[in-house]
């Protein structure tokens, strides 16, 4: 049974963590949810260059957060805040491609 | 049982609260008011043109409630990362503030001034003798960064705050600031276990954010005791909940289990956050090692010059090829002005309806929208060329003879007579690095200064 990221979370945001990284939260709906894509380790570097089409490299880090049943992913933005072409200063609209995210199979 | 009340009133000094809730929690009698006015989130312009990014009447305003109410009830007021960015122009802005409002109610008190700039020769110095590292992912500091900068802060810690509560300071003025320091200096000094004091600074300084609902401009009081530390919204239409307060650990950080600090690592692997009452949360096993003590620099430089024009359009064979006539625009600037040479200009072309918020991170190739809007930008060494340049692409832009074309009278629809604006100074950061110091104190000084009814400033 697939199932889409948007139904299983809460909240699902992007932020500045400082001028250099974007940060990603995704706060589960329930402990269940977060245990079972935690253990079928689904949110990895690979699928997150995938989405963002960048070089998984600058996927800085992907952390569990047990106290509260969330993963956040850490990014190097591609252009520092506010400088030359930066689109989003407080990089708060750059969670999107999180919102389309379906896993196929869990178990 | 041992207790001490922070009162945090808002997440950022002008963004404001309800009376209401500031009176809820003056009645439950603070041991010390204190607000963060301070963030590098809207970006490098305030602090490289030394200016505010809030609002002076609505700063006014909230300064007005906090003095009023900390000099009735004997109680220190502290600010930090005064006027946004915490340079000396910030700084000397939010003092002056501060100056009115004591001038108007007479206030007495004794005014701590810590000062946040740092000037560049002391950091030329300390590059120099090899003290500043880099701050992942930013890469090592080079030295015409630091002489190009307009303005350099430091993030001071605990430290200086403490020495000017020593000092007996009644009201405390700060530069750039640590965010949680304003709100763990008293605590701490009074023997409060550090580890709590400064997870709960991390929440009170983003002040009602941490409830539900969450609200940037509301107040919060936490109550930080011998083992564990409790936080409840003074906004009776808020709470905190495990959730709420959890969440917030996660935000604008990138690893929500060590936040580097001045001076040390907070270590929040074995915190619980719990409920403790259908309001109310609370916060333990939050610890603080100390490791050698390293304080963080933000600088900012100018970069150039920069003008826009904001327009839109409309039709579908425009709207179809329009990065072919992107291209041809920039070719035409370009062929135009060929005795300038490319590099000292920038020209930027911003579609909205189809990658203008993500840029290159945008996953959606095709437009599927049937208006776009449009932001033609140039960027360059003076703000002549960058109007040259913008007025150009934009005249090229709205008469371009794209292939298919109908609509022969004009491509853009321009919001705004004057249809490009002159945006100023350009700024970015230049400098975001650590800077290794043996003494805390020492690259922020202090100023000591009796108010005697609002009079005692010169």
């Amino acid at each position: 049974m697939g199932v889409k990221l948007i139904d299983i979370a809460s909240v699902i945001r992007s932020k500045n963590s400082g001028p250099y990284e974007l940060t990603l939260d995704i706060i589960f709906k329930n402990r269940e949810w977060y245990e079972k894509i935690k253990k079928a380790k689904v949110i990895h570097p690979g699928l997150i260059s995938r989405i963002y089409g960048l070089p998984e490299e600058d996927v800085r880090e992907i952390i569990e957060f047990d106290p509260v049943g969330a993963i956040k992913i850490n990014l190097k933005r591609p252009i520092v805040s506010g400088n030359i072409g930066d689109t989003d200063i407080y990089g708060a609209q750059q969670h999107a491609p999180l919102l389309g995210v379906e896993f196929s199979e869990l178990d | 049982m041992k207790e001490i009340k922070v009162l945090s009133t808002t997440a950022t000094l002008g963004y404001g609260f309800p009376p209401e809730s500031f009176r809820a929690g003056l009645e439950r009698g603070p041991d010390v008011i204190a607000v963060d006015a301070g963030s590098t989130d809207p970006g490098p312009h305030y602090l490289g043109a030394g200016v505010s990014y809030v609002d002076r009447k609505a700063t006014y305003r909230d300064l007005s409630f906090m003095l009023k109410a900390g000099r009735d009830r004997k109680v220190p007021v502290l600010v930090g990362s005064a006027g946004g960015s915490g340079a000396e122009p910030h700084l000397q802005w939010t003092r002056e503030i501060i100056r009115e409002i004591a001038q108007r109610e007479g206030l007495s008190f004794k005014l701590a001034i810590i000062h946040g700039e740092i000037d560049k020769e002391v950091v030329l110095k300390a590059f120099d003798e090899g003290l500043i590292s880099p701050l992942p992912p930013t890469g090592p500091l080079r030295r015409e960064e630091i002489v190009g900068s307009t303005h350099i802060v430091g993030q001071m810690g605990i430290e200086p705050f403490v020495k000017a509560l020593e000092a007996g300071a009644e009201v405390i003025l700060a530069g750039r600031s640590y965010d949680p320091a304003m709100f763990a200096a008293l605590p701490i000094m009074q023997g409060f276990d550090p580890g709590l004091a400064m997870h709960m600074g991390k929440i009170l300084e983003c002040a009602a954010i941490a409830a539900v609902p969450g609200s940037g401009g509301d107040c919060m009081m936490g109550y930080l005791r011998e083992d564990h530390f409790l936080l409840e919204a003074l906004n009776p239409n808020r709470r905190c909940t495990p959730a709420s307060v959890g969440a917030h650990t996660l935000y604008e950080k990138s690893n929500p289990y060590l936040l580097p600090g001045p001076g040390f690592v907070l270590d929040l692997r074995e915190t619980r956050f719990e409920a403790y009452n259908e309001r109310m949360v609370k916060v333990s096993g939050s610890r603080l090692r100390t490791v050698p003590y390293h304080i963080k620099l933000e600088g900012s430089k100018r970069v150039g010059f920069r003008t826009i024009s904001i327009a839109g359009a409309r039709d579908p064979v425009f709207i179809r090829q329009v990065d072919q006539t992107i291209q041809g625009v920039r070719k035409r600037v370009e062929e135009n002005f060929s005795d300038i040479p490319s590099e000292k200009y920038r020209l930027l072309f911003h579609l909205y309806g189809k990658n203008g918020v993500m840029g290159r991170l945008e996953p959606q190739k095709e437009i599927t929208s049937h208006e776009l809007g449009i932001v033609i930008e140039a960027i360059a060494e003076s703000q002549e060329l960058a109007n040259t340049i913008c007025g150009f692409a934009r005249a090229t832009m709205l008469h371009y003879g794209y292939p298919g074309r109908i609509s022969t009278a004009g491509n853009l629809a321009f919001l705004y007579s004057p249809s490009d604006v002159t945006m100023g100074a350009v700024y970015q950061f230049s400098v975001y690095h650590l800077i290794k110091v043996e003494d805390p104190c020492a690259l922020f000084p202090m100023e000591i200064r009796e108010i005697e009814g609002g009079k005692g400033w010169e």
